[in-house]
């Protein structure tokens, strides 16, 4: 019984994981870009998907379609606001460009989880799911939207992955992520790859938040949370390769549900982070990293 | 030359600093610090409020020819902002009292630097036991803070009293888990809840404190539902959307009763998506309920002047403002010490009932008098995105209606 319930719940979470750190590991394979703020973009897309329910009447459908355009509009926003203007300035040495983008999409973060907490307050928020009510599935009394998260989570990393792996563009896009001045070379113009991939995560990130909006509810505090754990799996899984992430998502999910359910929920996130500075000791590259 | 300007504006200052109190004496406003979280939806009231009353009090010719000022700071629900908030509000904007926090680790940050600077401070809607317990070990230094809300093992106590009447004697329940976050307030509520429980009639299965940052509830409603109790007993305040979503979404069939400080505001519907239906909650007041005279009327001013509902601490603010304005009226001064006598004689109506302090001597010296007669604190449902009073019987305006999946453990 209880074997089933942390298959069942720890499955849902790790999907949501995996989700939103598929996009974050692509964005550093292909640009070398730390997306801090991404985080942020998660909770902005579900407390607009909230509002939209909440304060305007929109439908399940309607609010969850409006939060991940607003979602993707601030990963674009993102990108020209704090990441391209960096990456094209002549007065900044190359080699600090990294960690100016660091600190720009950090403080980026910082200021649209501010916003959302100036206009909404920090109180949670869940989005209005679009299946309700339970199943019994083993024994396990669980909601049908975790199921449905589940679903939508494989299904985009699905597509993804088809997206990659079987079209010109996608191809191209893991090109760049393994050798981008290689992809210059052929004549692809690497701006066009960048932008495509910002659009991605936009999409990507923005779809996991309404889903963890649904499944737990989000609010401000979320930001830091959020980011860090797509950052601890994305180094875990090995920076840059989607396999890697993918795994490790389970892994930490899989870990979390269980140190919640078989120890304590307080310690959830504590079994996880030893992983992490274990591996850093053992294998600095992540599980699956190439560089 | 330099030198003679230098002089003459040294001059003018001096002039100045010596004239301005004797000049501006009659018309000095009283002026009144609120230092309050202005992002969270319960904080968000407190500053608005007070500034009602204040207004108010001005409309009528204010306190012996003086105005009352509000001057606002937001601390972002940050003790550390709150302490120099408090030093600046003290020392620069020279605040003659203090409206602090509904947040208890942040009002125990405060209540040092209020005997430091001598300086009158009243919380809206902190609750630990420790604020008035500091009061009672060292009463001639702690003597400038009021605990202007229930303390928590008062808000276990009404709890208590409801669940007899309610759960008890109505429902036959009889055994119950305990569920509540880990924070200064809920300690001492929790104590109280071991304590009084049982006296209710409910025995108390388990008791699960979790962490404020939890996310995923499951694990947490699994173990209270193969404990099999008949009722939760909550004591939640920094969360409250989470949990409620998630007992709804994961259809736990044990209803929800006690503390639950973030459905006492109106906008709790909609932030759950209405998942709130059929939690039970305690609360001091509620929309339509008349608790005294003045409720009513000061819940239809806020919404007509800020459109939407006040918070728990909005109520208790507005109290706090005609409070300090009385004291001040009666000691015909603002001397803090003045202030601080005047407020232990405070007996007055506001709008959560009749507020008086326990004295000197008592072990929560500057809490609040509860019980007949002074404030004996509501029980509140939600029912159709409404909050429905269910007890005491004299104040009710509806019945308790659970959600279809709740299954009560007499039909169970």
């Amino acid at each position: 019984m209880l074997f089933w319930q942390i298959l069942i719940d720890g499955f849902a979470i790790s999907a949501l994981y995996a989700l939103g750190a598929t996009g974050f590991t692509l964005i550093f394979g292909v640009s070398g870009v730390l997306n801090l703020s991404h985080g942020a973009i998660m909770v902005a897309a579900a407390v607009a998907a909230w509002a939209l329910a909440g304060l305007m009447g929109a439908g399940p459908y309607a609010s969850a379609a409006g939060g991940v355009l607003i979602g993707m509009a601030l990963a674009m926003a993102t990108y020209f606001v704090t990441v391209r203007p960096i990456q094209r300035s002549p007065r900044i040495a190359e080699s600090e460009k990294e960690i100016f983008i660091l600190t720009a999409t950090l403080l980026w973060g910082i200021i649209i989880s501010e916003t959302v907490a100036y206009f909404f307050t920090n109180n949670a928020k869940t989005v209005l799911p679009i299946v309700e009510g339970v199943v019994t599935v083993l024994g396990v009394r669980t909601p049908t939207n975790e199921f449905f998260t589940a679903a939508i989570c494989w299904v985009a990393i699905g597509l993804l992955w088809l997206l990659v792996n079987k079209t010109r563009q996608g191809k191209a896009v893991l090109a760049a992520s393994m050798n981008p001045r290689g992809v210059t070379l052929l004549g692809i113009e690497l701006t066009s790859i960048h932008l495509a991939v910002w659009l991605i995560y936009g999409l990507l990130a923005s779809i996991a938040g309404i889903l963890l909006g649904m499944f737990l509810g989000v609010s401000s505090y979320s930001v830091g949370p959020l980011t860090a754990s797509a950052f601890s799996i994305v180094v875990l899984g090995g920076l840059g390769s989607v396999t890697g992430s993918l795994i490790a998502a389970y892994v930490v999910g899989y870990l979390e549900t269980a140190t919640a359910y078989l120890v304590s929920p307080a310690y959830r996130t504590i079994p996880a982070l030893l992983l992490l500075v274990v591996v850093m000791y053992l294998r600095p590259q992540g599980l699956f990293g190439r560089r | 030359m330099h030198k003679h300007i230098l002089g003459l504006l040294s001059c003018a200052a001096i002039a100045s600093y010596a004239l301005a109190p004797t000049v501006a004496h009659a018309a000095d406003p009283i002026k009144i610090g609120v230092i309050a979280e202005a992002q969270s939806v319960a904080g968000s009231s407190i500053a608005p409020a007070a500034q009602l009353a204040a207004e108010e009090i001005n409309a009528k010719g204010g306190v012996n020819g003086r105005k009352i000022e509000i001057v606002v700071y937001d601390n972002h629900s940050s003790a550390a902002e709150s302490v120099r908030a408090f030093q600046r509000a003290v020392n620069e904007d020279k605040v003659n009292a203090v409206i602090a926090s509904y947040v208890s680790e942040v009002v125990l940050a405060l209540e040092p630097w209020a005997a430091r600077l001598k300086t009158l401070m009243i919380t809206p809607g902190a609750a630990s036991d420790v604020i008035t317990q500091n009061i009672a070990k060292d009463y001639a230094h702690n003597k400038y803070t009021f605990h202007g809300y229930l303390t928590s093992s008062a808000l276990a106590g009404q709890v208590c009293a409801a669940a007899k009447d309610l759960l008890v004697d109505g429902e036959h329940m009889k055994s119950a888990v305990i569920m509540s976050e880990d924070a200064a307030w809920t300690t001492p509520l929790d104590q109280g809840y071991e304590a009084c429980l049982p006296k209710s009639g409910l025995k108390v299965l388990d008791h699960i404190r979790f962490s404020p940052d939890t996310t995923d509830f499951t694990p947490i409603f699994s173990k209270i539902e193969s404990q099999k109790p008949d009722v939760i007993v909550t004591g939640i305040s920094h969360v409250g959307t989470q949990p409620t979503v998630q007992w709804k979404s994961q259809q736990v069939p044990i209803p929800m009763f006690g503390i639950s400080s973030q459905a006492t505001n109106s906008t709790f519907w909609k932030d759950t998506n209405g998942a709130t239906e059929g939690v039970l909650y305690q609360a001091v007041s509620g929309p339509g309920v008349a608790v005294t005279p003045r409720t009513l009327p000061f819940v239809d001013a806020y919404q007509k002047k800020f459109g939407n509902l006040p918070s728990y601490c909005g109520y208790t603010s507005y109290d706090e403002v005609y409070m300090i304005a009385d004291a001040a009226r009666r000691a015909n001064s603002t001397n803090s010490d003045k202030l601080v006598d005047a407020m232990e004689k405070t007996d007055y109506v506001g709008t959560i009932g009749r507020v008086a302090f326990l004295p000197k001597g008592d072990p929560h010296v500057h809490g609040l008098k509860t019980g007949n007669g002074y404030i004996t604190g509501l029980m509140l449902q939600w029912q159709d995105g409404k909050q429905v009073n269910v007890w005491p019987k004299n104040l009710a305006n509806g019945k308790i209606r659970y959600p279809s999946f709740i299954k009560l453990s007499s039909a169970r």
